[in-house]
């Protein structure tokens, strides 16, 4: 693998965790639990499907086969798209959406930070852009965890499963594949070697101010970023995804 | 006034650009100023409306009554000095 496969295929990584992410918190259109949360949801939602979109036009250019982000989001089957297992998971409950984005953004947010000083301008020119959107998720995300976690009985009881069920998910986040190594000595992946522990300390902060019990590290699910290899869950959504372009293949208005 | 089931009500101003005034935008529902905030960022700045927002709970504004109306607002019908209308403008001058 070359310089320009490992790019792509990290691009892929990135815009895919995006896209499907988007396509999990739009779910939420016209089901938020009021009004005003409904739309910050679809505003997040619109965040991540702008992300994903320059991500992988740029993953497209850089692949030079004439394909466009479209074809890489609506052609593409389960055991070609390397999300992070993490983000095709149901949506849940409203507990789980938020537990979910908080263990997400905290992620996001020192990665994309750390790839603003990529040597590849576009990437950082990305994750630029992208850190904004993430501050904002994130201040989201911890303000519905505090009000659960310090809520009702109930509402701390259905964040702490959340933490608990998503927390096997979480490993494959600071996933480093071999071909990353290609990336890191020409500069474009900067060091992410503390990333895991940036999220650990950020996390265990935000949990414990939500008097929420910190998940014990146990065994950790992979193998989506990796190897494209998906829950049950993952297939049904593209299915839904992508239904226009599988019904009227190639359809334009 | 009947109960409300979606939170507490809170008024919306945007200042659309620095210098400019909080302009009265809408409402929004919230339990409290930081989640007020929040939800009228997503509300009423999505199109890039705003540089700055107020949020004001509903129930601290004070409001004239229409029953008030005419005491209040008929007697400055008729005295059309009070516009700066008689004055010349200075050439030149854009705006007083």
């Amino acid at each position: 693998m070359n310089q320009q496969e490992a790019l792509f295929n990290y691009l892929l990584r990135l815009g895919d965790t995006a896209v499907i992410h988007g396509h999990r918190l739009s779910e939420w259109c016209s089901r938020g639990p009021i009004l005003e949360e409904d739309l910050a949801l679809t505003n997040t939602a619109l965040d991540y499907i702008g992300r994903a979109e320059a991500l992988l036009k740029y993953a497209a250019d850089m692949e030079g086969k004439g394909r466009t982000e479209d074809d890489i989001v609506y052609k593409r089957g389960e055991r070609h798209y390397y999300n992070a297992l993490l983000v095709e998971l149901p949506r849940g409950d409203y507990a789980d959406t938020v537990a979910r984005q908080l263990l997400l953004s905290v992620a996001e947010f020192h990665l994309f930070s750390a790839l603003c000083n990529s040597s590849d301008t576009t990437l950082a020119g990305i994750a630029a852009k992208s850190v904004k959107e993430i501050r904002y998720h994130l201040s989201h995300a911890k303000d519905w965890c505090l009000r659960f976690g310090l809520g009702t009985a109930e509402s701390k009881e259905k964040l702490q499963a959340a933490f608990n069920h998503l927390w096997m998910f979480t490993g494959e986040l600071f996933e480093q594949l071999p071909s990353d190594n290609l990336l890191s000595q020409a500069g474009i992946l900067p060091d992410l070697s503390n990333l895991k522990s940036l999220w650990t300390a950020m996390v265990n902060d935000v949990l414990t101010q939500c008097s929420i019990t910190i998940p014990q590290d146990g065994y950790m699910q992979t193998g989506g970023m990796s190897k494209a290899i998906h829950t049950e869950h993952l297939g049904h959504l593209l299915s839904e995804m992508q239904y226009l372009q599988r019904a009227y293949p190639e359809a334009t208005w | 006034m009947t109960q409300d089931s979606q939170l507490d009500l809170w008024e919306v101003f945007i200042q659309s650009k620095a210098g400019s005034h909080h302009v009265h935008a809408g409402s929004v529902h919230a339990s409290d100023r930081q989640m007020a905030l929040h939800n009228a960022r997503d509300i009423y700045t999505r199109r890039n409306e705003g540089s700055s927002i107020w949020v004001v709970p509903a129930n601290h504004i004070t409001a004239s009554t229409a029953e008030e109306a005419d005491m209040l607002f008929d007697p400055a019908n008729d005295k059309i000095y009070r516009h700066p209308t008689f004055y010349v403008m200075p050439e030149g001058a854009k705006q007083i």
